[in-house]
This record gives structure tokens, sequence and C-alpha cells, in this order.
């Protein structure tokens, strides 16, 4: 019960900030996406304002255990591998073409209007073609 | 000194720190990694079976808290495009690369970067420039966003 309630409480903080921030209007990430345009810096505000929490949070998991039990998750691999790097442009090319990445997306499905519905429901069908696609890449070049 | 700064900077950062914390708490609180990719992705594709009620539930504070905070802010437009074609190619790309790179802003940029991931930041180089080689290319060059 605990852990069902934490993970409400952190997606509650997470979602609060998502709109409070103004990540949610496409407006604003498009605008600090755009640098050659009327570049909007907010983004980087909202990134070094989570980072800072979070860093702190990284750093008081020395030594403990979480509060529900169990173990953190493992530090992170060194590996950057093909998948990260072709993933990783092609949800940028996505997050640039509309302005949403998946946190907000979800985040302003109450009051964003269809188009928000259009795209939540196109990236959960991306989402399940995902492993297709990844096979897919591992058939035709493996992964080393 | 605050008069000079602008408003939307000062609620990024505030927002930023809500995020933040967030994060902290589904780390500490319960061992987990806050990315909005993976777990939206492993309740669609079967992978997140055995922790599907803390997923819900994670995701139910995503979308309820900004349904509570909607009123007391006014005029809030996310300025979406209305073409449809773009949404879905925009939302197949979103789905399908974040869960080839194992995350998104959240799970790669906010909790990768902070514990100096060599991957988070490589990810987050990787679509923060293919971000804006889009808007570059879809906006300037071909006036289409």
């Amino acid at each position: 019960m605990t852990r069902i309630l934490l993970a409400l409480i952190a997606g509650g903080l997470f979602g609060a900030g998502l709109f409070i921030s103004g990540m949610t209007d496409t407006s604003k990430v498009q605008g600090w996406l755009d640098v050659f345009g009327n570049w909007d810096p907010t983004l980087a505000f909202v990134m070094g304002g989570a980072i800072i929490p979070m860093a702190i949070a990284w750093i008081l998991t020395n030594g403990r255990k979480p509060v529900v039990g169990g173990e953190f998750p493992s530090p992170p691999e060194p590996k950057l591998g093909r998948n990260l790097v072709l993933g990783s442009i092609l949800f940028g090319i996505g997050w640039g073409l509309a302005g949403l990445c998946p946190g907000p997306a979800i985040a302003s499905l109450s009051y964003g209007g269809w188009p928000h519905w259009v795209f939540f429901t196109a990236m959960l069908a991306g989402m399940v073609l995902a492993p297709m696609a990844r096979a897919q890449l591992d058939s035709a070049v493996p992964a080393e | 000194m605050l008069n000079s700064i602008p408003t939307d900077w000062l609620y990024g950062l505030g927002g930023g720190l809500l995020i933040g914390l967030g994060g902290a708490v589904f780390l500490l609180g319960n061992g987990r990694i806050m990315g909005a990719s993976g777990i939206v992705g492993g309740l669609v594709d079967g992978s997140g079976k055995s922790n599907m009620a803390e997923r819900l539930a994670f995701l139910a504070g995503v979308f309820l808290l900004p349904v509570l905070l909607y009123p007391m802010f006014s005029d809030v437009d996310t300025h979406a495009t209305t073409n449809i074609a773009v949404l879905i190619a925009a939302g197949l790309c979103v789905g399908v690369g974040t869960r080839l790179a194992n995350g998104c802003t959240s799970g790669h940029g906010v909790c990768g970067i902070s514990r100096l991931s060599l991957r988070g930041i490589v990810a987050t180089v990787f679509y923060i420039m293919a971000g804006g080689l889009t808007v570059v290319l879809f906006r300037h060059l071909l006036g289409v966003i």
C-alpha cells in the first residue's frame, strides 16, 4: 500500500511540476529547440531545477535501502549502443514535431483538447510497435 | 533582482524543482527511476505486469494534479498543432523512439544526467539535436509546424 501511495505522490509532484513549469505548452518546448528562431530558454531552467533534488536523491541512496524495501537501481551501464542513439534521434524528431514528450503528453490530457489525445494514442501505438522495431533492427544489423 | 527575471523562467525553475522532488520520492521511496516512457511503455507492451498497480498510481498522479491546478491558472494554452498527420507521426516517433532508447526526457534527462550516467547524457544530446534540426527543417524550411 505504501508503494502505491508513494507512486501516486511522486506522479502528482511530477504532474504538478510539468504543469507549473510550462512544459505542457508545446510552444515553449519548440521554442527551446528553435535556436534559429525566437529562442526560449525556459526548458533549461526546468531541467536545472529538476536535476538538483534528483542529484541529492542519488547521493542519499548511498548505504541505504528504499523505504518500501528492495534495492536501488544498479549503477548506470557505460555501454551506449545503437538502439540508444537511433531511439533518441527518433524521439527527438517526434518531440520537435509536436513539442510533446511522454510526461507532458499525459499531464496535458485533461485540458489540452483533442490534439493531445491524438498524439497520446499514436504514442501508445508506437510503444506497442517498439519491440517489433527493435527485433527488426537486431535481425538486420545485430547489436554487438 | 527578481523583477528582472522573466516570470516564465521562475515558473520553470519552480516546476522543475517539483519534477525533481517527484523523482526523488519515487527513487528513495520505491527504489524506482522516474521515467515516463518506461512507466507507460511497460503497461502497453506487457513488460511491466509485475508492478502494474504502482505504474497506474504514478500515472494517475501525473494526470490528476493538472486537473486540480488548471482552474487556478488563467489562460493556459498548450498551443498544440491541429495537423493530424503531424500529431500521428510525432506520437509514433516518440513512442517507438523512447522505448528503443529505453528512456525520454525524464528517465534519461532528469534521472540520468543527475547521476552522471553516460547513457543519459548521450541520449539527451541526441534527442535535443534531433529535435532542434526537426524544428529548423519543418518550421523554417518547410513551414509545416
